[in-house]
């Protein structure tokens, strides 16, 4: 109905308008996007391929995919047992609670890092401690999935509670009352009902943790082969100057993100009712 | 009564205060460790002064920039009907999708003095890429999608009837636009903005390469936070984050409150 507003609009405005938000997609967001893909191909797919190939470029892909694949399902699990919580019972302080674990969300990613080194650090509150035990924490794969898990903490339930509230607990009291324990009534019963929001939240939990670079950099020592993820292994690439090898690596993120975005679009065209509670992020 | 009540809590608290409450805690509580005197000297120091007001300058006006072309390409894509609408509708959101270092790397590229567009501006004598006019680039891109996504929604629930009655009152479109569709969706544009600023105070991976991190000129609050942390300087860092941290909660609470009241008038 409101495309019909478009006969209403004079000619000229309509014309004006779409021109120049195209032109400003086109600066700010597809050159950008282009400029990934020419620079990683700038010296031909020969080259682009061996950068891909190189060893420390293969053990960034697989740090980064370790990385990811602990620190996604450890906020699913906290995301569903968090809006199980908030939406299937009352109790003092939730609205705390829940601004709480939006927190992480307005903290910026170097501060994410800066905290586990005041933590965990050589000067840490719990440095000598850990030093005591012989247990290392920052510059290790331990640290980047503490910052990336930090990062990336609140995805999955600020997804699953605002649909999990509008569903209620009715389900579930029938399921519990026909003799269901509360495993059985979570994977019969609340799974399936929020399965297409469970999924966006881990696609955008995953598409984060895989390009998180700010929280990580501040841990990670960016130790080559051992503690570069892909985002600080094209820092490094970048800058030594080898700027083919860089873009090729971030060909790779680029791509992944396309793909985010075209799952995204569909889930949210198919499922507009499960996730329209919360579209922003 | 649904069983899981304790297990589920009981996990979230635990989680919360391993990754969150406690990390916050040091951060609250670091800075002054080594002296009030410490801390002060760190945050008066010209280096952080400088990197805070490039921080939040650059922060507002790329803000203020989306705010402006996001309004129009929210309307755009809200309002009328184009090819490849659907596709730039999904484009929106590509600085989320897309990792900070890799928008990062493309936009200092493409701003360098032999760069696409930085070789066009480099003949005037002006420079965007290891300028803060380059730091002002990364967060326009960064901030973008906040603004659209935050005044979509509510262009889309837009009562078409408040429109049609000024324009049969005799109101043309401009001015219909103007006095009846701005206001209404002026908490809209403002929340967007309060979201793309505190997004881009904190902003670092998008930002450093593009910047060229001269002290005083083009170094942001971030990274002065990795620098000082590389230093050892824990305190020194941690003084600097609590800062930029209290500076954006009080921002973010004006600008909430005026958000308040610019929908309370509104409704009035």
């Amino acid at each position: 109905m409101s495309r019909s507003a478009t006969r209403r609009d004079p000619g000229w405005m309509v014309n004006a308008l779409i021109v120049v938000s195209v032109i400003y997609f086109a600066l700010v967001l597809l050159l950008p996007l282009g400029t990934v893909f020419a620079e990683a191909l700038r010296k031909g797919l020969g080259a682009y391929l061996a950068a891909i190939a190189d060893p420390e470029a293969q053990s960034a892909i697989w740090l980064t995919l370790i990385v990811t694949a602990i620190a996604v399902p450890l906020n699913t699990a906290f995301g569903v047992a968090a809006a199980w919580a908030v939406t299937k019972f009352e109790f003092w302080g939730k609205n705390a609670l829940v601004t709480l674990i939006d927190l992480p969300f307005s903290i910026s990613p170097v501060i994410s890092g800066l905290v586990f080194v005041l933590l965990y650090g050589a000067h840490g509150w719990f440095g000598a401690l850990l030093d005591n035990y012989n247990v290392q924490i920052i510059f290790t794969v331990t640290a980047l999935v503490l910052a990336t898990t930090l990062v990336t903490l609140p995805f999955v339930a600020r997804e699953l509670i605002p649909l999990m509230q509008s569903q209620g607990a009715d389900e579930e009291a029938a399921a519990v009352t026909l003799g269901a324990g509360a495993w059985r009534t979570l994977f019969f019963v609340t799974l399936p009902n929020i399965r297409w929001a469970l999924m966006y939240g881990v696609l955008l939990c995953t598409a984060r943790a895989m390009g998180e670079f700010g929280a990580v950099s501040v841990v990670s020592g960016h130790i080559r082969g051992q503690t570069a993820t892909m985002p600080l292994q094209i820092e490094i690439l970048y800058n030594e100057y080898n700027s083919v090898a860089a873009f090729s690596l971030a060909s790779l993120l680029a791509f992944f993100a396309l793909v985010t975005l075209a799952i995204k679009t569909a889930l949210e065209a198919r499922f507009a009712d499960d996730l329209a509670a919360q579209r922003l992020r | 009564m649904l069983p899981g009540f304790g297990p589920a809590l009981g996990f979230t608290l635990l989680y919360l205060s391993f990754f969150v409450l406690i990390p916050l805690a040091a951060l609250v509580l670091r800075p002054w460790e080594a002296g009030f005197g410490h801390f002060w000297a760190v945050i008066s120091d010209a280096r952080t002064l400088d990197a805070l007001r490039l921080s939040f300058g650059a922060s507002f006006i790329a803000a203020s920039i989306n705010a402006v072309f996001g309004t129009i390409v929210a309307w755009v894509l809200v309002r009328y009907d184009f090819p490849a609408r659907r596709l730039l509708d999904a484009l929106v959101d590509l600085p989320f999708a897309l990792p900070t270092a890799v928008a990062g790397i493309a936009l200092a590229a493409i701003y360098a003095p032999n760069g696409i567009i930085g070789s066009l501006f480099a003949p005037m004598g002006v420079r965007i890429a290891y300028t803060p006019l380059g730091v002002m680039i990364a967060l326009i891109f960064v901030g973008f999608p906040f603004m659209v996504r935050s005044i979509q929604p509510v262009l889309e629930d837009l009562d078409l009837e408040a429109e049609e009655a000024a324009a049969t009152l005799g109101a043309n479109r401009l001015r219909t636009i103007w006095q009846i569709v701005l206001p209404a969706i002026a908490p809209a544009i403002l929340a967007g903005f309060s979201l793309a600023l505190a997004r881009a105070v904190g902003e670092y991976g998008s930002v450093i390469f593009i910047a060229g991190n001269i002290p005083n000129v083009s170094e942001i609050a971030p990274l002065l936070i990795v620098i000082r942390l590389d230093e050892f300087d824990y305190a020194g860092a941690a003084a600097v984050g609590f800062v930029m941290l209290s500076i954006s909660f009080l921002l973010l609470l004006a600008l909430n409150t005026l958000q308040d009241f610019i929908s309370r008038r509104g409704r009035s």
